[in-house]
This record gives C-alpha cells, structure tokens and sequence, in this order.
C-alpha cells in the first residue's frame, strides 16, 4: 500500500460520504413540513457535506498551497453558514412565522 | 471511466435540483431564502470539484470570492425582509434581544 | 471631521491594546494574502503589504480593533474544542440524517425553548450561540439576557442540550480570556 493509494482511498471514501450527506440534506428540505425544521436539513448539507467533500478535495490535492486554500474554505463555511442560519431563524422569528411544535405536528402559539 | 469527482458532481446536480424545487414550491419567502442560501453553498462545492474534475484546480479562487459573496447576499437580503431597508437598524431590537 | 481624527465610540479599545490587536490582524491578514496568492514576486507582496495596511487602517478607524474582535488568546483552549464539537457535530449529523429517512413520515418532534447560558463575556455567548446553530438538530434563535432560545428539531435533542455539555465546555473556553 503506497500512501499514493492511500490517499486516493480516503478521497473516495470522504467524497462518497459527503455526496450522501449533501443528498440527505436536500431531501430533507423538500420532505420536512416547517420552515424551522427545514433550516435543520439545510444545516446538514453546510455542515458534514461541504465539509467532508473538501476533505476529500483536500487528500486528492496532497500537500500543496491548493489544500490550504481548501482549508480556508473550509473555515469560512463553518463561520459564515451558522451566522446565515441564525439570521434566518431570527428574522423569520420577528415576522411572527409560527413554528409547529409537539410530536403531532399541530400549530400551536394561538391560545396566547 | 468516472472517476470520484464524477460521483460527486452528479450528487451536487441532484442535490442542486432538489434545492431549487424548495425554492419555487416554499410556502413562505423566508423558505425561499434558505433555499437559495442552501444552492449557494452547493455552488461553491459545486466549482471546486469541477476544478478538480476538469484538472484545473485554480477554480478555488472563485469558490472563495463565491462564497463570501454567497453569505453576505443573505444577510442583506435578510436585513432587507427584516427591516425595509439596507442602511439603517429600527428599534424593534428591543423585543427579543 | 478629518481623515485621521477618530470618531467619538464609547466602544473603542484604549491605544495600547488597539496597537497590539492592530499588528495581529496585520499579521493574520498579510498570510491569507500570502497563501491565496501563490506569486511571490515584489509587486505582488507590496500590493499585499498596501492592502493589509489599507484594510487595518479601515477597522482601527470603524473601533473594532480590539481584543474582542480578534481573540488570539482563546486559541489554545479552542484547539482543544474545536475537536469536540466536530465530534459532537457529527453526532447530531448521523441523527437527524436518520430522523429525515424515517418511512412514511420524518420521525421529528419540534421544540421551542430557553436555556441558560453561564459565559459572562458577549464572546462567549456568540461562540455558544454559534456551536448551537452550528450543530444540526438546533438553531439559535435568539439571545435575551442569560438564555438563548433554541428551536430543537426533537425532543431528545433539546433534553441533550438542556444539560449543558456544551455549555460548560464553551464556558472554560472563555475563562482563557479573563
């Protein structure tokens, strides 16, 4: 087993991973029922997809100046993608959207 | 022969369409919003693995500028819905904060 | 007002802490330029030197040069956190990636609530804030006063959060701070 191979193992592997998180991700935003719900299947693909496809990126790349920049890309995903998240939540929050709650699904919120 | 940046390209695309349905079917615009946040994302992702498809990895460059562009066009457009307007903060801060 | 004259902000840092958080985003920035550059040649290390200069002179004018703004003396303790919370992040991935594929219809039970944060720096309750919507299964949606209000995608992932791993983890992150 050269390292060569190794690496070219491990970038499958990560890349394949990060293909199924991305594809559960998407599906989860078009099969969950609320928009709040929704954010959580939107947090999947910005979070272990992107991150695992860079990994994978990263081992196909070797040590080189183009991993570090995959790298820095990583990181700014993972500053940026919370901050958008939040900002929606909260934003849809102030506008008074109504998240559904409770294992049935029901709306609650109106017997205040 | 397809190699891994193949596969993963094709799970982009059909991740990407899956997005877009969100984006044209939600209910309410803020929906829409994570939606298109959600697609930016994906392209990003989306040109470095083709940088890598197409044996060109100087892409990532783009990826960088897209993504930062990607998240502040978000936040404005958030503080567009919020508040009505890009320059100024209104006062209902005080509710939640 | 001139261009040098700095605007009256109660937030600003006094002038020696700004001097030194100055030269640490210098510093921070000259590499990024650096690393994404890849031409080593003058002119293109001197456009680099100009910008960065540019760019510091920007934020020492705007007041956010301060220890707030760049923390470099949370880095230690965050090289250690930063592996716990990828090991928690993918935790909560394997989890609601399994809630979504449940048959027939997900297997998710929606939860608003507060909980209790214990940082006593602004910082602090960002970097929590953040680890929260970071992590996939809750969203912060809000802060008001010591609680932050979460919308958990579970019931299991609300009780999981309400005893406060993270919290404390973040909380021993900021004491590095003081």
């Amino acid at each position: 087993m050269s390292a060569a191979l190794v690496a070219e193992v491990l970038g499958w592997a990560f890349l394949m991973a990060g293909s199924v998180f991305l594809l559960i991700g998407g599906l989860g935003l078009i099969r969950l029922p609320d928009f709040y719900t929704r954010i959580h299947a939107a947090g999947i693909t910005d979070t272990m997809g992107a991150w695992l496809v860079l990994i994978g990126l990263m081992f196909s790349a070797g040590w080189t100046l183009i991993s570090v920049k995959l790298l820095m890309l990583l990181f700014f995903l993972a500053v940026t993608s919370p901050l958008a998240s939040h900002a929606l939540a909260k934003a849809a929050f102030l506008r008074g959207l109504e998240p559904m709650l409770g294992r049935g699904l029901e709306i609650e919120g109106d017997d205040d | 022969m397809i190699d891994q940046f193949g596969v993963a390209t094709a799970a982009l695309l059909v991740c990407m369409a899956m997005t877009l349905i969100r984006s044209i079917a939600g209910p309410t615009v803020f929906d829409r919003i994570l939606a298109v946040n959600s697609f930016g994302t994906k392209t990003v992702l989306l040109i470095a693995v083709y940088g890598f498809l197409s044996g060109r990895p100087d892409f990532l460059d783009l990826a960088l500028v897209y993504a930062l562009m990607n998240f502040i066009g978000t936040i404005a457009v958030m503080k567009f819905t919020r508040f009505g307007d890009l320059a100024g903060m209104e006062e209902d801060e005080e509710e939640i904060l | 007002m001139g261009l040098f004259d700095r605007p009256d902000q109660p937030w600003r840092a006094p002038r020696g802490e700004s001097a030194v958080c100055g030269v640490a985003l210098f510093v921070v920035l000259m590499a990024v330029w650096l690393l994404n550059s890849g031409h080593y040649t003058t002119l293109m290390v001197g456009f680099g030197v100009a910008s960065s200069l540019f760019v510091v002179f920007l934020s020492w004018r705007m007041g956010i040069v301060d220890r707030e703004g760049l923390p470099v003396r949370l880095l230690p303790r965050a090289v250690l956190y930063a592996p716990w919370l990828f090991k928690e992040i993918f935790k909560a991935n394997v989890d609601v990636a399994r809630r979504i594929l449940t048959l027939y219809e997900p297997n998710i039970s929606p939860r608003l609530f507060d909980t209790g944060v214990t940082q006593k720096s602004d910082l602090g309750r960002v970097i929590y804030a953040n680890s929260i919507t970071l992590t996939p299964g809750t969203v912060s949606i809000g802060v008001r006063g010591s609680y932050i209000m979460v919308h958990a995608i579970a019931e299991e992932v609300a009780d999981d959060l309400q005893e406060g791993k993270m919290d404390r983890r973040v909380t021993w992150l900021e004491g590095a701070g003081s």
